[in-house]
């Protein structure tokens, strides 16, 4: 793999920048893989890059039903943080900020993960227990997070309107300092050419049509629109599709897909410093590095494949974005579109072996997965390699929803990830 | 927004007056203190997640508050029926075509690779 | 003339009907119906914009929605400022303060245009492959200058001033678009007598009759004619013509949504007017007459002030009688920009050449173009211009090479062919196909009721347009029902067919990645690009979109979508349709926040709800908090109380003589019915049919989980009805649930249900002179303790109201809980303050409530509990009964986890310093000199000081909390570490002495 550096765009611009290899190749499928990852997102290619780099595990196909980091990847709007409430939460999400930190690196692909900061605003007294709860206990937890009174939320992020005449105005914010966002795209493509150059084959616009068993039940690997591929592990990061990938298997879910929307305005010259997200009133807004302001909507009420959402899903996040920052009516909605999200019933993600021998399945990360990207790919990674969960996502098994071990971050917290 | 027929209201009306409740024709366990911990979690937590024609309730709750239950594809989000809580499940065989055209349609036209 | 360009006898405007403006703080005069574009274009002022990255000079485009280029900041004061306009779109007013936008210090001379020089640097992608050493650099250095050189305009930074507006509509037929083929859809339409709502974004309608004056309808002008047919359909009771009208998205049902621009054109709007306002329509069938958009023509320095769209060109003359220069150069490889060539020559614009990249043009506009003496190359084609603000010059060559010769222009016009705006019906989930021969998008499978009539079902030709617009509109009619009326008809013809097109980069463009030959000219996207990325595998349009930013600017690629598609599909030697489209997404242009949002703001953001008291306890001086959309009061602090001193006062005082509390905001159902005891048993974990009518009983609701889901006292009114009450949070949830569950699982069950939380307020009375205040007040109830002993309900009189007095008590006094209709709630809480005050009671908030239940070790669902927490964990198991078969949660409370050793159990905590009040969310340790992370045993729920114990008390959830009674835990806050002793949950009277005077 040709090293990205300064030098090499300066040496490219020279003669037409027409030396660049691809980034990664488009190979055949062979008949036969060690690893097969069904999904070609963020989670998936990292799985595939950290089975390569941190297993030896090379042999591996990454197949893809549409374009490599087509779905919630490349349709969310990039929030990163990680103080989350309870100790298995944090631990995962903390695990995957730290591999933020230093990703462009790793991959020497510039991800431009931006730690600005993630403020959390609060609005009345439970809120502001909510946070305080789970600002110390990150704090016990070595995870960053802190309180900021209104006055200090606004120096941090000057458009805040904290009058107290606002129908619900700021009582205070946690702020995630570390926190931040990253360029959606190039995590997927920086992961893909990683894995592509250890020898992962990338295999787009193929779709999983069957996931063949041994007769002692066990996977023997998977039908496809390009014909059966053979493996004996297979990893499902479907995200959306899981249920219908997991149903090849004979597998329910505890798992619903709904639609989720997102938005960006036209550009603007920088005014928006850092993200915010208010669970109470439903906004999320930060700004992209082109200018535009990228705002997160809420989920449509009912299940569906569509990746559309109706327009009064909007209407109530831009509702909530004008009441936060009342400067904000005269900017403009460039373009709109969806995702197909799937959630648990405790918000929280599955990241385990099932019951079929040799299939692994990471799911369920319902609006808040781009931000474990890293860190879900990395411990999946060791799950599929080791035939056994990393300490980090031990807890995150298909069973606890029948034992009732939940890790229940929104009836905990009430906070949307 | 979707448009949906209330089946006592005989009306339809905008999905702002209405709340989606999940999948219909989940039978409580009339013994359910007694079943297992396997029936419990398929009762309650597992779900077919239809990608297609999907059977679930929704309650007309800005209107006359009752529930009731829609045949819906969930690739094209249009309703195939709407009936009253407590009707079966209706026989929609042969299936509706589940859209399958308008399927490729849309995601053909976002998702195409090279 | 208002400005030097303006033809004499030219264009539609009058002459003398003029208005000032200013550009870039220079004064200019342009007619009424100007837009900013044409006025600029008039006054000879072509450099108005720069692009995104290179910060490349740029001028107007085209005269439409699609500019890419000319985007202006427009300033009516410092609240009222918008910027991204798009120069084409805006009409001039008197009086108007129009930037440029994205330039440093001025549009000639803006350091930004370094870029320009570093380009070759700046490839596409360029960003994912450097700035990345030293690590922290990205962060610190290069992203904020990064961030600082993007953007386009500026946000505004002040509270807008205008107000916005919304219109739901119903109509059978819905035309988008009202050019020759909208308005005759909507013609035949209105004639069957069928509601129709016809919708245009231009100030006008008219459509392409803007700009093609060969056009004759019925024998008349083409533009009168399309402006007699809007009089004559707005005239018509069944038909709202809407200009200035965007129809923005198209979604589910044939849900479409509008957005009107009301006064952006008007100089001084009343300000009664609501700037823009948003139609909401569900229309039974849609039209789509939204007619196609003139592509540009790809290469070198394509992109300079001066080039622009034929069609453009011809509007600019046609409609607003300027000139864009006196010898213009054509560039096309269609018909069309013949056609602007004529007109403007028979303006008397020298027209330099026709440069045809066709071997053939049609024959009839070459033949034209013959007989006006118009000099025509065909196989030719524009190399390269040049001109820094302005294009001066254009270099041509024959394909294929030779014929090298440079021509002077002050103009290049040029057309590359149409692409029909199949936006809406992409938008609409209809599946576009492919047409090879015309190399045109067009719509192919319906996923809606919905028809595509004219341009954008690339229908040539006028009459043709003219006849499937009549059939479309009348068949669409026809099918919502509409009977009336008979056959429309109408005669159009125009000068010449068009033929032609070409899509992608054009001779001398191609395969030569040193020319800037643009695409999508925001975001500077040049054909080399589109080949960068093909070579660097990116062979999906849409990773070629994101990689290379084509069609991601703020016209959304109406320009460079089709031209992209094509470089790509040539470099990956594809066809077309293999490579496939991006997705159509609303909206078609951006919409302002303020236009979605309309009136939701402020006040009407959301509902502010109060209590039948709030009037009362606002002018005895509460202090508010917000609970949900309630507003209550939280204290009433006395002159220089703080708050602290305030509910310590209200503390002691219910304790030593009594309080009044306002608890309307609880939920309150009435439970009705003969199987209403059956019902209440299944919904609460507790036995309802032992409770005897006239007593009340806490309950708590699970849900079926096994977790706590709400709780609250119900009364038993009689045998068939009940007064539920539920958390002021939870009421209109917990009413979803039992309608749930009474409609869908238990229906056998004769119940009924009404929310009554509006109609009850609800007054407590509480402490030592609780029954004294009340008494004189109550008829028809005997009060003794004997009569109405703690959790007791009757009905009867208060103040000569009805009323329903319970006896029961949140703060472990002897209280009443005074439940009256609304409307006497403020009358009867001031005859019950009116004996309360002299007592030397007091009114008390929530604060106060909530630290005299937690001496009580009450619990506040919601607050002590969180959604993982059993009736066990929070000491209140006693409430779950063992000896039904059957209730909500019975199943979820009996999982593994729910019944394991060392759950987190309410426990209360002491401080062993008495003085020091913990933080409610601090966490608790054993040992508190472990590492991070620490193992955390629990946190802390609520925590008060209390005056009446003389010490601070606590709740907490804690691991194995039962088991712990008496033992030091410890709370590590930041600065220091807590000492706390895990002791019983109740801290004033244990033995419920004075809960039961």
């Amino acid at each position: 793999m040709r090293k990205y550096s300064v030098f090499a765009v300066a040496r490219e611009a020279l003669r037409g920048h027409t030396g660049w290899e691809p980034q990664w190749a488009s190979p055949e499928p062979r008949k036969e893989y060690d690893v097969i990852i069904i999904g070609a997102g963020g989670h998936g290619l990292g799985t595939a890059y950290y089975l390569a780099k941190e297993h030896g595990i090379t042999n591996i196909a990454v197949l893809e039903k549409g374009w490599l980091g087509g779905g919630n990847t490349g349709r969310n709007t990039t929030i990163i943080r990680s103080n989350y409430l309870y100790d298995e939460s944090a631990a995962l999400y903390n695990h995957a900020l730290k591999l933020w930190d230093g990703l462009s690196q790793e991959l020497n692909y510039n991800v431009m993960f931006s730690p600005r900061g993630v403020m959390m605003l609060a609005h009345n007294i439970h809120d502001m227990q909510g946070f305080k709860r789970t600002i110390h206990a990150n704090r016990l937890n070595g995870v960053d997070n802190e309180w900021l009174t209104p006055e200090q939320a606004k120096e941090y992020c000057p458009p805040l309107d904290i009058s107290r005449s606002a129908r619900y105005p700021i009582v205070g914010a946690a702020l995630q300092r570390k926190g931040g966002t990253a360029r959606h795209d190039a995590v997927a493509w920086g992961y893909a050419r990683g894995a592509s150059d250890r020898g992962v084959h990338i295999i787009q616009n193929c779709e999983v049509t069957g996931i063949r068993r041994n007769p002692d039940g066990s996977v023997a690997g998977v039908e496809t629109t390009r014909g059966p591929i053979n493996a004996k592990k297979v990893g499902v990061v479907a995200a959306g599709h899981t249920s219908v990938v997991m149903q090849m298997a004979d597998i329910r879910m505890p798992l619903l897909s709904f639609p989720l929307q997102a938005m960006v305005s036209e550009p603007v010259k920088p005014i928006f410093p850092c993200v915010v997200m208010s669970n109470t009133v439903h906004a999320y807004i930060s700004q992209s590095d082109k200018g535009e302001l990228v705002i997160g909507a809420g989920t449509d009420q009912y299940q569906s494949y569509s990746q559309t959402g109706g327009l009064h899903i909007i209407t109530h996040t831009l509702d909530a974005i004008c009441e936060l920052f009342p400067m904000f009516t005269r900017m403009k909605m460039m373009r709109s579109w969806g995702g197909i999200v799937d959630v648990t019933p405790d918000r929280s993600p599955i990241l385990a072996k099932t019951p079929v021998k040799g299939l692994y399945v990471n799911c369920g990360w319902g609006t808040g997965g781009f931000k474990a990207t890293p860190g879900s790919a990395h411990v999946f990674a060791h799950t599929i390699a080791r035939d056994e969960p990393h300490p980090i996502n031990a807890p995150f098994t298909m069973e606890r929803f029948r034992t009732g071990r939940l890790i229940d971050e929104a009836a905990a917290a009430a906070v949307a990830h | 927004m979707l448009l949906i027929h209330c089946p006592y209201c005989e009306e339809e009306r905008p999905e702002l007056e209405f709340r989606g409740a999940g999948d219909a024709h989940i039978l409580r366990p009339t013994n359910i203190a007694d079943i297992s911990d396997e029936e419990f979690e398929a009762f309650f937590f597992l779900r077919d997640n239809v990608k297609g024609l999907v059977y679930e309730r929704w309650r007309h709750i800005h209107g006359c508050g009752r529930f009731f239950n829609a045949a819906r594809d969930t690739v094209s989000d249009k309703f195939v029926t709407t009936y009253k809580a407590g009707l079966p499940r209706p026989d929609l065989s042969p299936a509706p075509k589940a859209t399958e055209t308008t399927v490729e349609t849309y995601e053909a036209t976002e998702g195409v690779a090279g | 003339m208002s400005g030097a360009n303006r033809i004499a006898g030219a264009g539609r405007l009058t002459p003398a009907r003029t208005a000032r403006f200013t550009f870039d703080g220079k004064s200019y005069e342009a007619l009424e119906g100007d837009t900013v574009a044409s006025a600029l274009l008039a006054n000879g002022v072509h450099l108005v914009g720069r692009s995104f990255k290179y910060h490349r000079p740029r001028g107007i485009l085209s005269a439409g929605a699609e500019e890419p280029n000319a985007l202006i900041d427009v300033e009516r004061d410092a609240a009222r400022k918008q910027p991204n306009v798009r120069a084409t779109v805006q009409e001039v007013f008197d009086g108007a303060t129009i930037s440029s936008q994205n330039r440093w210090p001025s549009l000639a001379f803006d350091v930004g245009g370094i870029n320009n020089l570093l380009s070759p640097f700046f490839a596409a992608g360029f960003y994912y492959k450097t700035f990345m050493w030293p690590k922290a650099a990205w962060e610190k250095f290069y992203e904020p200058r990064i961030r600082a050189a993007a953007g386009l305009g500026v946000a505004p930074t002040q509270a807008d001033t205008d107000h916005y507006t919304n219109r739901f509509a119903h109509c059978d037929v819905l035309v988008v678009g009202a050019g020759v083929a909208g308005l005759s859809a909507a013609l035949a339409a209105a004639e069957t007598g069928a509601r129709v709502i016809l919708c245009d974004e231009q100030p006008e309608v008219g459509g392409a009759l803007h700009y093609d004056k060969s056009v004759k309808i019925d024998g008349q002008d083409g533009f009168a004619w399309a402006q007699a047919t809007a009089a004559r359909l707005a005239a018509m009771d069944n038909v709202t013509v809407l200009t200035r009208t965007t129809a923005f998205g198209y979604y589910a049902q044939n849900f479409v949504v509008l957005a009107e621009r009301v006064t952006e054109h008007l100089a001084r709007p009343d300000r009664k007017l609501p700037r823009e306002r948003m139609w909401q329509v569900r229309a039974k069938r849609v039209v789509l007459a939204t007619g196609a958009i003139e592509r540009h023509m790809v290469f070198a320095n394509n992109d300079r002030p001066g080039v622009m769209l034929a069609s453009a060109a011809r509007t600019y003359l046609n409609h607003f009688g300027v000139a864009v220069g006196k010898k213009v150069g054509v560039y096309t490889a269609n018909d069309s920009a013949y056609e602007a060539a004529f007109d403007l020559h028979r303006a008397g614009v020298r027209i330099a050449a026709i440069v045809d990249n066709r071997a053939k043009p049609g024959e009839g506009v070459l033949a034209e173009a013959r007989s006006l003496g118009i000099e025509v190359l065909t196989g030719h084609s524009v190399i390269d211009t040049k001109g820094h603000r302005r294009v001066n010059s254009m270099t041509i060559a024959r394909n294929g090479g030779g014929g090298k010769r440079t021509i002077a222009i002050d103009a290049l016009i040029m057309s590359a062919g149409w692409t029909p705006s199949v936006h809406l019906f992409s938008q609409s989930r209809g599946k576009v196909a492919y047409n090879a021969e015309t190399g045109q998008f067009l719509p192919g499978t319906y996923a809606q009721d919905c028809l595509s009539v004219g341009a954008c079902n690339g229908t040539n030709g006028l009459q043709a347009t003219v006849e499937e617009a009549l059939a479309a509109g009348e068949l669409m009619a026809r099918a919502t029902g509409s009977k009336a009326g008979g056959k429309v008809e109408i005669r159009a013809e125009n000068a010449f067919e068009w033929t032609g097109g070409m899509a992608g980069a054009a001779e001398g463009a191609g395969a030569n990645d040193n020319v800037k030959a643009f695409i999508d000219f925001q975001n500077d996207v040049c054909a080399k690009d589109i080949r960068l990325a093909v070579r660097e595998g990116m062979h999906s349009i849409e990773h070629i979109k994101r990689f290379t930013t084509n069609g991601m600017a703020t016209d959304q690629g109406k320009l460079s979508n089709i031209h992209g598609l094509a470089i790509a599909a040539e470099t990956l030697g594809r066809d077309i349709p293999k490579v496939g489209l991006t997705t159509f997404r609303a909206p078609y242009t951006p919409v302002t926040y303020g236009t979605i949002i309309n009136h939701s703001r402020g006040e009407l953001f959301d509902p502010t709800r109060k209590t039948p008291m709030h009037a009362w306890e606002e002018a005895h001086g509460a202090v508010f908090e917000d609970v949900g959309q309630w507003k209550r009061a939280w204290y009433y602090p006395r002159a220089g109380e703080t708050m602290h001193e305030a509910v310590s006062r209200e503390c002691k005082t219910v304790r030593d003589v009594a309080g009044v509390f306002d608890a309307s905001t609880l939920g309150k159902i009435e439970v009705v019915g003969p199987d209403a005891a059956e019902f209440l048993n299944l919904m609460y974990t507790n036995a309802w049919d032992t409770l005897k009518p006239g007593r009340c009983r806490y309950g708590i609701m699970l849900r079926e989980d096994g977790y706590v889901y709400d709780d609250g006292v119900v009364g038993r009114i009689a045998e068939d009805r009940f007064h539920v009450t539920t958390t002021t949070g939870g009421a209109p949830r917990v009413m979803n649930h039992m309608e749930d569950y009474l409609q869908t699982e238990f229906p056998h069950l004769k119940v009924w249900l009404t929310s009554t939380t509006e109609q009850w307020a609800v007054i407590a009375v509480q402490g030592p002179k609780a029954r004294e205040i009340i008494a004189p007040l109550v008829e028809g109830i005997d009060i003794s303790n004997e009569a109405f002993p703690h959790m007791s309900v009757r009905e009867g009189k208060i103040c000569g109201v009805p009323t329903r007095l319970f006896r029961m008590s949140f703060t472990g006094e002897t209280g009443f809980e005074v439940n009256v209709p609304a409307d006497y709630g403020q009358a009867v809480w001031e005859a019950i303050w009116a004996r309360a005050e002299p007592m030397g009671a007091c009114a008390y908030g929530t604060e106060t409530m909530h630290v005299l239940r937690a001496e009580k070790g009450y619990i506040i669902v919601g607050q002590d509990t969180d959604g993982t927490v059993t009736p066990f964990d929070a000491g209140v198991g006693w409430a779950v009964s063992k000896k039904k078969t059957d209730f909500v949660g019975i199943r979820g409370l009996k999982r593994p986890d729910l019944v394991a050793e060392g759950r987190k159990q309410l426990v209360g905590l002491k401080t062993k310093d008495p003085t020091v009040v913990l933080e409610e969310g601090a966490h608790i340790v054993a040992d508190p000199n472990q590492p991070i992370p620490m193992k955390m045993l629990g946190h802390v729920t609520s925590s008060y000081w209390s005056s009446n114990c003389g010490h601070s008390i606590a709740l907490a959830l804690v691991a194995g909390g039962q088991a712990r009674m008496g033992q030091t835990l410890y709370v590590p806050m930041p600065d220091r570490t807590i000492a706390v002793e895990v002791t019983d949950m109740v801290f004033i009277d244990k033995e419920g002495a004075r809960l039961n005077g």
